[in-house]
């Protein structure tokens, strides 16, 4: 179920941009008759560390694309995205700035 | 010391015979339930935020597509460490919260399907205070149908 990501990360003025993007229907209830299918848990981590924790409902897009922007930050920091679904599916990509 | 060894060895157990607890994922079910922006917010811990003009909210003002409508969002309130995203007219509002933590900045930029033209409230949370923006996005054909 969990399909690719694809993430970028790219030193901005003074702040790291990532962009990333998560495979996934992100079905609603009325498209599903009550049976959705959508990530609920975003988490964002600069080295190790968490940055950044989301929880999302059914009401974002489907293949979710986010963008976030993260204090300084410096070429090959690593930065980790993973996410939970409601039926427990997970997955997580890597990159290193640019 | 034995003291210390028994709280390491709990920490360990809780780690590793609960996968699921050591994701730490939680996601408030009473908030995203909620079927109106007012309730929502009351189980964010957010009934009352305030009107402020430092909550920037870029989004095209006609959205063509309600399945895909991107909205950007910046907070210039000093410490802000939490932005939530409501739609009013959706069948569940909350569209997403987020928690900022050291070494993140109150930026985020998400696309959210919109069934109908609605208010689009964002909610910044700054030193246990709440602030809100809203914006009206006009959606020519809905995107939570079909």
């Amino acid at each position: 179920m969990a399909g690719p990501m694809k993430m970028r990360a790219t030193l901005g003025n003074g702040f790291t941009d990532v962009r990333v993007l998560m495979t996934h229907p992100m079905s609603t209830e009325q498209q599903t008759k009550g049976q959705p299918h959508f990530i609920q848990n975003v988490t964002v981590k600069v080295n190790g560390k968490t940055v950044i924790e989301g929880e999302i409902s059914q009401a974002v897009s489907r293949n979710p694309v986010f963008s976030f922007r993260l204090a300084g930050g410096a070429k090959g920091d690593k930065i980790e995205v993973s996410w939970l679904d409601n039926k427990g599916d997970t997955n997580k990509t890597e990159a290193a700035v640019a | 010391m034995n003291g210390v060894r028994r709280k390491l060895l709990a920490l360990l157990a809780a780690g590793v015979l609960n996968p699921i607890a050591a994701w730490a994922a939680t996601w408030n079910k009473d908030a995203f339930s909620a079927k109106n922006a007012g309730d929502a917010l009351k189980n964010l811990g957010a009934a009352s935020p305030q009107p402020s003009g430092d909550i920037v909210i870029e989004a095209p003002q006609i959205a063509e597509n309600g399945a895909v409508v991107p909205i950007e969002i910046t907070s210039r309130i000093p410490n802000t460490t939490s932005i939530a995203v409501l739609v009013d007219k959706n069948p569940y509002p909350l569209v997403g919260r987020f928690d900022f933590k050291e070494g993140a900045l109150p930026f985020l930029k998400v696309n959210a399907k919109m069934g109908e033209t609605s208010e689009v409230r964002v909610v910044a949370s700054a030193g246990g205070r709440h602030y809100v923006a809203t914006k009206e996005i006009k959606v020519t054909i809905g995107g939570c149908g079909g």
